[in-house]
């Protein structure tokens, strides 16, 4: 800082080609930054796109060594039914926390110790929920022992939670006082303060976090792992083994059989195209709303 | 507020006490749920603790399934191997990449170049690790030898190079923690205060010295913090790493040698493990010891960011 302190000397040729070439490295690094981008969307596409097919998409893995290999539609079913499932266990829990952060705890010890927890959970490594899951759910005796597409979604429940959770306080953090305010001076209770004004001004933030979750859950490989498992068939009884996209690529990957490998490329491509869906829609309806 | 919801007869207060009640609840239930999560990852991994010592299982290098020896110093140092090439490679051009947006980009191009950098956080991990093993390690792995064999005198470096490395491993890292780290940074560099870069401008600075002597100084903090958020993020990343780490329990000997993360052994080796109770706690117990890794670097990281922007980032 003191360096500003006494006026510079006027620009000389030397500091002027620093300038430069400092704003030229700078402006590289960004171009950098974005190659990897478009050789990962670049190769998705050279690979992918031959291997999508009608019959990829509607027929589900064979598992055999020989022969057709079969599709994806179990694992595209799969992945849709467990993160519905998540979304449905996350958002109204993440919600519901955020809703409590910030109408009721605000600045509590007990609101900033939830919160704490809240970031705590957002840095668990997807594994490690797995894992916890995996002692819990899949080997207890509380439930039916074995992997189940209701235990995968859990697992994705949890790492959706504390992103929907943040996202949500943010979003409603941002709904102006005055609007509470008239509310309650109309004569409203508190809880329909909540549902009739707060919530609905919130609305579109709430489903833009969500998505943004849920956009993040989908591609989730780790927590499936151990939980829902890998399994050929489609099935819709969440009761069982499920499959799931991420999966099928992890399995697919390091396979012998090229037709495989090209079916991991197609699952892949797939999968993006899901998740990018996701997130512009997502940004659509950030964009159309301004809470403040 | 308070006294006017009291005047209200009792039977519309009765919902509202059970919303703050539930609401309650429910934050309540995220505390009880965490510490749940903590009791049982300790409680299962106890036996590898009990068995091998607490010091000895972090510490000892010697990690062994055929003899049932598991001591995860090899899985410890991949760990810190690879999220350090990451922190290596991807901080400062994600630094470099948020500076330009933020100070040097033209206007018509700075919210495209932006979301593009954010897709790079779509893509998931699978496909990262996908692209990583069948296109990226076979492709640099030309290179690798050359830079191996040239720069043999450095240290860890050396001419022997199998394809999947800790190398192509940390590369993928740095691509995958690209997103975060630029966009915490873009947000720490927004807060420094226009008077501070009009002063230095005034003063006669060039654009790249108002960005060294008044942006950098100030945005430090954070941008440290964002840099720790993308090393808990590289440190706990599983699917992309056991793809490409080659998936040895070894201390390699130079950055293009074989490997393993704590994470990527829990991927592989837990589903063989299910039945053989010292080797299903002693993967519990890495999972613990990367848990309790990335919750001290998020501390410091959380630590850094709120020292730097001292509540002054506006919220995107």
């Amino acid at each position: 800082m003191s360096a500003l302190a006494t006026p510079f000397a006027p620009i000389s040729a030397g500091r002027k080609r620093k300038d430069k070439v400092m704003r030229g490295l700078l402006a590289a690094a960004t171009g950098v930054a974005l190659v990897p981008l478009v050789l990962i969307l670049y190769y998705l596409l050279k690979k992918g796109a031959g291997a999508l097919s009608w019959h990829m998409l509607t027929s589900d893995p064979t598992g055999s060594f020989l022969g057709d290999p079969g599709g994806i539609k179990s694992a595209i079913l799969g992945t849709v039914t467990m993160v519905a499932l998540a979304t449905a266990i996350a958002v109204p829990i993440g919600v519901g926390v955020a809703l409590y952060l910030v109408e009721y705890g605000k600045e509590s010890r007990f609101a900033s110790v939830v919160r704490y927890f809240v970031d705590v959970m957002t840095g668990v490594p997807s594994i490690v929920f797995g894992l916890f899951i995996y002692i819990t759910l899949v080997t207890s005796d509380l439930f039916s022992k074995g992997y189940a597409g209701w235990k995968g979604a859990v697992a994705l429940s949890l790492l959706m939670l504390p992103v929907v959770t943040r996202s949500s306080e943010v979003v409603l953090a941002l709904v102006p006082d005055s609007l509470r305010e008239a509310a309650l001076a109309l004569g409203a209770p508190r809880w329909r303060v909540i549902a009739r004004v707060v919530l609905p001004t919130a609305a579109p933030g709430l489903i833009t976090g969500s998505l943004l979750a849920i956009a993040r859950a989908a591609g989730e490989t780790a927590p499936l792992l151990f939980t829902s498992a890998l399994v050929f068939g489609t099935s819709f009884d969440l009761g069982h083994q499920m499959n799931s996209m991420p999966v099928q690529i992890f399995n697919d990957v390091g396979s012998a059989r090229s037709e495989i490998v090209q079916r991991a490329w197609g699952t892949a491509l797939t999968l993006v195209v899901m998740i990018l869906l996701l997130t512009m829609a997502a940004r659509l309806i950030a964009r159309r709303s301004r809470v403040s | 507020m308070s006294a006017l919801a009291l005047s209200l007869p009792s039977r519309a207060r009765y919902p509202d006490r059970a919303l703050r009640w539930v609401l309650t609840a429910l934050a309540g239930g995220i505390l009880a749920l965490i510490v749940f999560f903590f009791i049982r990852l300790i409680s299962e991994a106890n036996p590898a603790f009990s068995h091998f010592g607490v010091f000895d299982f972090v510490f000892r290098n010697d990690w062994d399934v055929s003899r049932s020896v598991y001591h995860a110093a090899p899985l410890v140092v991949g760990t810190l191997i690879t999220s350090g090439i990451a922190l290596v490679i991807g901080v400062p051009i994600a630094v470099a990449a948020a500076l330009f947006l933020t100070e040097l980009c033209p206007r018509r191009l700075r919210s495209p170049l932006t979301v593009m950098l954010e897709l790079l956080a779509a893509v998931p991990s699978v496909v990262y690790g996908l692209w990583g093993f069948l296109v990226l390690a076979p492709k640099l792995k030309g290179a690798e030898h050359w830079f191996g064999s040239t720069f043999s005198f450095l240290p860890f470096v050396g001419p022997d190079v199998p394809g999947p490395n800790y190398f192509i491993a940390g590369l993928i890292l740095a691509i995958m923690i690209l997103p975060i780290v630029s966009a915490i940074s873009r947000e720490v560099v927004a807060t420094v205060p226009g008077e501070h870069k009009e002063a230095a401008l005034a003063l006669g600075a060039t654009r790249w010295e108002t960005i060294r002597m008044a942006v950098l100084p100030y945005a430090r903090p954070g941008i440290t913090g964002g840099a720790m958020l993308g090393l808990g993020r590289a440190i706990g990343e599983t699917i992309a790493v056991t793809l490409v780490i080659g998936n040895a329990p070894q201390i390699g000997k130079t950055i293009f040698s074989q490997g393993y993360t704590l994470a990527a052994v829990i991927a592989n080796e837990f589903g063989e493990a299910a039945n053989n109770q010292l080797h299903r706690a002693s993967l519990i117990a890495a999972g613990l010891v990367l848990f309790v890794l990335t919750l001290l670097v998020n501390v410091l990281a959380r630590w850094f960011v709120v020292r730097g922007t001292r509540g002054r980032v506006t919220k995107a």
